[in-house]
């Protein structure tokens, strides 16, 4: 099976996030870049994937030069070759339009990835990418197995499961059940001494679409201090919570 | 022109979150001086008209067997007539897992620009512009639209709905075909539980709570407030609760107007998926905890000791009230 895991470079899920003075973009000082951790239970199921069924695994970021030492993370994880495509990822159509390209010239069996980065939380770019290709799209995929070239899924849906089948080749956006997070996959000593040598290769952009524009970046308001309640007295809490904060 | 808006049914029950969608549509078609087509897809028990009441000036109802139940293809296929044989402006949903299936799928049927996550009304409609949550709850960015119909994902409990009288025509449209691609095996609800998303009040257990056996106490509190049940992520990974009540940044982003967090000490992670609740509560032993710093209202004490008074504190209150 020939597996495309896309991945997404982000802030460090720990970091503080700060905007530029002018508000018009992300202020990386200081900010650690790591996998999204969406994506990684995409990578994992992946390598799974492969040993099971044999194949290969390509990752394959929209991004600039910056990004290359997430895809050389991903190589060290386990895939077997990288594709950076050489853009700015400004907007997820831009983004899903860049992968449709690739994905249409390549032929691959599987498209996984995290159902959203933890950046922009758009939940955009695995759908649209289906859409672009007419192939099957799963969201929120939390169990996923392939017979005979059908895969079977669980997806999340509010309040339960959904299982759903569809013919290969398809799109899945995947999240913590897809694999457990205790199987993640770590890079050890070898996998890193090997990914450098790994093919890591950089293609054009070929997108041209502009859907969307970020034009005003804002940190939420802050919170009043906390107003503390004695464990004497839970009935203060009570009658708090409905005369002033009016939430029961 | 108008504005088309995706009301989501639950086996025939119009979900709440749908009511919601419709007041956002109708709140932005009056921005634009339009009006709003409300369409149903699927066999639905529930009146069509109650639509009318959250502002839909007309009712598509597409039902036929091909769309008994959810598929995202055939889901999405159904809008898109819909905007595309009323000339719509664009569509509006909500974020449920469902709508974000479909949201993409829309946006590339219609060349439309998608904007999800959003968590207030534009702020202008010539060029639509509009703010949405982003950096897991840790900051906004308003997105201009540079398409010329949109695809607008909104997030669930985060707007609230403005009822008012219109009376709406409903129209069923019975002979869609619709493609798919993809087949529904089964279905698997867990009995009895709120969803999370939908949820007006969530009670969430953390690491504090010191094993699965004493989630009865969290869930007496949720009964009494007729609230979700949720936990943190370390009480997920240890499978103490299933991964589906996990909120945080992997898990899933709720905005209640009231959280209620029993022994989770408040790591930037799971403020991540909270953070955006109109009141929290924080009961923690450590008076150090760092969630204190993002709460409204917080207890120092025992859980074990602080969570039973409370439960009984709440069911004399609901008995006077």
């Amino acid at each position: 099976m020939k597996i495309l895991v896309c991945i997404s470079h982000v802030p460090d899920t720990t970091s503080k996030i700060q905007f530029t003075a002018d508000g018009k973009s992300l202020d990386s000082t200081g900010i650690q870049f790591v996998i999204n951790p969406y994506d990684e239970f995409a990578l994992t199921r992946a390598l799974w994937f492969k040993e099971k069924l044999g194949g290969s695994v390509t990752v394959v970021n929209v991004g600039k030069a910056n990004t290359e030492p997430t895809l050389r993370k991903a190589l060290a994880i386990g895939a077997d070759d990288a594709i950076r495509i050489d853009a700015e990822p400004t907007d997820g159509y831009a983004v899903a339009e860049e992968l449709h390209s690739l994905i249409s010239l390549e032929k691959y069996d599987l498209v996984l990835m995290g159902r959203e980065s933890i950046d922009y939380n758009g939940t955009q770019v695995p759908g649209m990418v289906s859409a672009l290709l007419d192939w099957p799209f799963i969201n929120a995929c939390v169990g996923m197995e392939v017979e005979n070239g059908i895969a079977t899924c669980i997806r999340e849906i509010d309040g339960g499961k959904e299982t759903v089948k569809a013919s290969l080749p398809l799109v899945v956006a995947g999240q913590k059940g897809l694999v457990e997070e205790k199987d993640l996959r770590i890079p050890n000593m070898r996998g890193i001494m090997t990914a450098r040598t790994k093919p890591l290769k950089v293609v054009p952009s070929v997108s041209t679409i502009v859907a969307t524009q970020a034009v005003q970046y804002e940190k939420p308001a802050g919170k009043q201090a906390c107003k503390m309640v004695s464990s004497d007295n839970v009935k203060a809490l009570v009658d708090l919570l409905h005369n002033e904060a009016k939430a029961i | 022109m108008s504005v088309v808006v995706y009301t989501e049914n639950w086996e025939g029950k119009f979900k709440k979150a749908s009511f919601e969608a419709v007041s956002y549509a109708a709140r932005t078609a009056a921005q634009m001086g339009t009006e709003v087509i409300a369409v149903v897809i699927g066999g639905c028990s529930d009146d069509l008209s109650v639509l009318g009441s959250y502002g839909a000036n007309h009712v598509l109802h597409y039902s036929n067997s091909s769309l008994d139940h959810f598929n995202p293809k055939s889901y999405a296929s159904v809008l898109i007539d819909a905007v595309n044989s009323n000339s719509a402006h664009g569509v509006v949903l909500s974020g449920s897992f469902n709508g974000k299936a479909i949201g993409p799928l829309l946006a590339v049927g219609l060349k439309a620009a998608l904007i999800t996550n959003v968590s207030s009304l534009p702020e202008s409609t010539a060029p639509l512009r509009v703010k949405r949550g982003a950096f897991s709850s840790k900051g906004y960015v308003v997105y201009e639209s540079k398409q010329e119909k949109f695809v607008l994902s909104i997030v669930p409990n985060g707007i609230g709905v403005v009822e008012v009288s219109v009376s709406s025509n409903i129209e069923l449209k019975g002979g869609f075909s619709a493609p798919s691609n993809s087949e529904r095996v089964s279905v698997d609800m867990a009995r009895g539980a709120i969803p999370l998303p939908e949820a007006e009040i969530v009670v969430s257990g953390g690491r504090g709570l010191k094993g699965p056996e004493n989630w009865n106490m969290v869930e007496d509190l949720a009964s009494v407030l007729g609230a979700g049940t949720a936990c943190s992520k370390p009480v997920s990974d240890m499978h103490w609760r299933p991964h589906s009540e996990h909120v945080g940044q992997t898990g899933i982003a709720i905005n209640p107007n009231l959280y209620i967090a029993i022994g989770i000490s408040g790591a930037i992670q799971h403020l991540a998926g909270v953070s955006n609740s109109k009141t929290i509560v924080v009961i923690n032993s450590d008076p150090e905890a760092p969630f204190f710093k993002a709460a409204d209202y917080g207890i120092v004490g025992d859980a074990f000791d602080i969570v039973p008074k409370l439960t009984a504190a709440l069911k004399e209150f609901k008995a006077q009230n």
